[in-house]
């Protein structure tokens, strides 16, 4: 059943997709989170934006959004970037939905690049922009033998490349999207999310799904799922706590991006999830420059 | 031990007009358990290629041979293997050994085939060595460079190393000076005192008549050509 | 002490390309322990017939058999293709001629001999480095290149590195092809004797694919002659390079340059 007309806005559909793509992609959502961490392959649409700027999220919330949700949009944790406000005044315009900056108010968040820092809800859905979902790719090109390999559970050229890293670097250095282990099955990569988010991604409440327009794949994780990153017993994941606090906030414990303040290359850690920092700024909390802040310093 | 009967060679060479070049017919003969036979016959009679024939290098054409009960004719390859590992020993006229292997591990390589300890081998190895009057520094080099005395003593020792039941030794004593000749024999006399049975090659008058019970003159097997 | 059982037994295995016959009605059991040598010149069907047996393409006629368990011979061409692979990874081991085909050149020689014993759980890094060392010594590579790439090796230490990668899950079962061409004479004869003793010492059952009479000469147990895909002669190795019986064997040992 679709949408009138006036509550989509300029004659589209209600968020865009068609009544039959959005089936589609439910279809494959259902099966991505019978088997979670499965890369299901779909058919990708055409969007209004070009592959490579979040065509996969945002298929995978057109298809889930209601008239009722409460849609917040987040790229590498900030709200108010270049992507994240096209994204979020697109549903509003092809939707109508309430759009929201808030992680406690929304009831989908569609991501690029970091989960919020506020812990998320079983009534949450969390939607990941995804540009390469096959975390073996760079070992192995052949999509043929990654198929196989993925059905085999023969994931060892997985610890290989780990391996390699310990070998090289004394530690592992994946960074960013850093391989997962779903239900004790399927190896999947979580999207470049800082290898800091991680652990958040384990028995989470909120159903995650993921979206590759470009690669035309979707895969989720069910709510409270194991969700283990990939290590050795001896070099076990150590997510990396910053050594620091958020200069704003004062929080000990957020993912801190670096951020230039002046020409002599003077520098301040601030939260990279800006409603986190926000929220903690209204409750009273402050960090060791927030004056700066209050002067509008970049 | 050995028992013989029946034994025919015939080579055809297929490649140069179908040849055939018949080596020995009839062959009968036995060797019980501590004796010792020597092969003799005029160079060319077959006398060598009977060894071969009974060791299974060569195929019969005809006839069996029993060694220990076993029929090396028409044997399968894995019977003859395992026949060679710890029943019947060869020492041939030249050594063939892989380049580069040390001059111990090419005499305890018999032993630890028939599954001894790699230690208690080269034990073994050093003893024999030592007894052939192999020089201690020559050990641990390749046997290709040593002079034709050394490789016949370093092949002599390989034979001996493990107790086999039956042995076949072609020419045991060529080129070997009158100690190293008289401590071969005695390692021959050894090995009848234990049991076991050797049929040999031996040029030397002299040492076939010390070690020898029996002669067998292969001119009489010689197939009619 | 006699094995009763084969460990591998290839009935009738034949393989044809269109109207190019690659090899035909091939038979033979192996034993643990024995090194079977399948000796032909170019286009005999040799390299197809290995590859038949070694699972990597699918004969059009036979079977073929490997014993998985020690309960008894078992059919590869009726596994299921995830049983066909865990054997090939675990059980099965091929060296390629060309070491670059058998090995991952982009991955360091810890990780390249890592790599089996990670994909069937190993996830201690310090126990597979030690693996891996361990393994280095065993073929005779220096312990402080295990970080290098083997791109920087030389062919020998490449095919030595192919063999410690393939051994190191302690597969029953080894199949080579024309594992030390290319490689110069002198790292000939230190990779044979490498192989040789491996064999040994572990047991191992070998099928090896050659042009050289002098590699079956020195390292085969039993060996088979192909001649246009069909198998002329086979039969003990010393016997069949001293007394071949078919012509076409008594020609390629004639051939043979003695030095």
């Amino acid at each position: 059943m679709s949408a009138t007309p006036a509550d989509a806005g300029d004659g589209y559909n209600f968020a865009y997709l068609d009544e039959q793509t959005k089936r589609m992609i439910r279809r494959a959502l259902l099966k991505a989170l019978a088997v979670p961490g499965y890369q299901v392959p779909f058919a990708s649409r055409e969007m209004p934006m070009p592959y490579g700027w979040g065509t996969g999220g945002v298929q995978v919330t057109a298809a889930c959004l209601t008239p009722d949700d409460c849609v917040k949009v987040i790229d590498q944790g900030a709200d108010d970037t270049t992507n994240a406000v096209s994204i979020r005044s697109f549903f509003a315009r092809t939707a109508g939905v309430a759009t929201t900056e808030s992680t406690e108010e929304a009831s989908l968040i569609q991501t690029r690049h970091r989960i919020p820092e506020t812990a998320l809800r079983e009534d949450q859905l969390l939607v990941y922009q995804v540009p390469i979902p096959e975390p073996l790719r760079f070992l192995e090109p052949r999509e043929t033998e990654t198929r196989k390999m993925h059905a085999l559970s023969e994931y060892g050229l997985m610890h290989v490349k780990l391996y390699e890293d310990i070998s090289r670097h004394g530690h592992i250095s994946t960074a960013y999207a850093y391989p997962v282990n779903v239900g004790g099955r399927y190896v999947m990569d979580p999207s470049p999310i800082p290898k800091f988010d991680n652990p958040k991604m384990d028995n989470c409440p909120a159903i995650q799904l993921f979206g590759a327009g470009r690669e035309q794949r979707i895969y989720a994780i069910p709510p409270y799922s194991e969700v283990k990153s990939l290590d050795f017993e001896d070099y076990p994941f150590d997510r990396l706590r910053a050594s620091g606090s958020c200069a704003l906030c004062g929080a000990d414990d957020s993912y801190l991006d670096e951020v230039i303040i002046d020409d002599q290359g003077n520098r301040m850690f601030v939260c990279s999830d800006t409603d986190f920092c926000g929220s903690r700024r209204d409750q009273g909390h402050v960090g060791d420059q927030s004056d700066l802040f209050e002067t509008g310093a970049e | 031990m050995f028992e013989i009967r029946n034994l025919e060679k015939t080579f055809r060479l297929h490649n140069q007009n179908q040849a055939e070049i018949p080596v020995v017919s009839n062959v009968n003969f036995n060797v019980q358990a501590g004796e010792c036979v020597a092969l003799t016959g005029a160079s060319g009679s077959g006398k060598s290629t009977l060894l071969r024939l009974i060791y299974g290098n060569y195929l019969a054409g005809d006839g069996t041979i029993l060694v220990d009960g076993t029929n090396v004719v028409g044997a399968d390859p894995r019977t003859i293997l395992e026949l060679r590992r710890t029943t019947l020993g060869y020492v041939t006229q030249f050594l063939r050994v892989l380049p580069r292997v040390p001059t111990i591990r090419v005499v305890a390589e018999p032993l630890v085939q028939a599954g001894c300890e790699v230690d208690a081998a080269e034990e073994r190895a050093r003893y024999l060595l030592e007894k052939l009057r192999i020089p201690e520094n020559l050990w641990e080099l390749s046997p290709l460079t040593f002079s034709g005395g050394e490789q016949q003593r370093v092949n002599i020792a390989r034979g001996f190393a493990y107790d086999y039941p039956a042995l076949l030794l072609d020419e045991p004593t060529a080129s070997l000076d009158p100690a190293n000749r008289q401590t071969v024999l005695d390692m021959i006399i050894d090995a009848k005192d234990r049991g076991c049975a050797i049929i040999g090659i031996f040029h030397d008058e002299a040492a076939r008549r010390t070690v020898c019970d029996r002669e067998i003159d292969v001119t009489h097997f010689a197939a009619a050509a | 002490m006699m094995q009763e059982r084969p460990l591998f037994r290839a009935s009738a295995v034949g393989k044809s390309y269109g109207k190019q016959l690659g090899c035909r009605d091939v038979s033979f059991d192996l034993y643990p322990g024995e090194i079977m040598g399948i000796v032909g010149e170019s286009g005999s069907g040799k390299s197809t017939l290995l590859n038949c047996l070694a699972g990597q393409i699918e004969p059009d006629t036979g079977d073929i058999a490997f014993d998985v368990d020690g309960t008894g011979l078992v059919s590869t061409l009726q596994m299921s293709e995830p049983e066909r692979r865990m054997l090939a990874r675990t059980q099965w081991a091929f060296v390629h001629q060309n070491p670059r085909d058998g090995l991952r050149m982009a991955v360091s020689a810890g990780g390249n001999i890592g790599e089996r014993l990670m994909n069937i759980g190993a996830r201690h890094y310090g126990n597979i480095r030690e693996d891996a060392i361990g393994w280095m010594g065993r073929v005779e590579l220096e312990a402080n290149r295990i970080d290098d790439r083997p791109a920087n090796f030389s062919g020998g230490m490449q095919q030595r590195l192919q063999i410690a990668r393939n051994l190191v899950t302690g597969p029953r079962l080894v199949f080579m092809d024309e594992p030390t061409g290319g490689l110069d004479v002198s790292v000939q004869a230190r990779l044979l004797d490498l192989l040789r003793s491996l064999v040994q010492e572990l047991g191992l059952a070998v099928i090896i694919v050659t042009h050289d009479l002098a590699v079956v000469r020195m390292l085969a147990h039993r060996m088979m002659v192909m001649q246009k895909g069909h198998v002329v002669e086979t039969g003990l190795a010393d016997q069949v390079l001293d007394d071949p019986q078919h012509p076409y064997t008594q020609l390629l040992v004639s051939s043979v340059l003695q030095v």
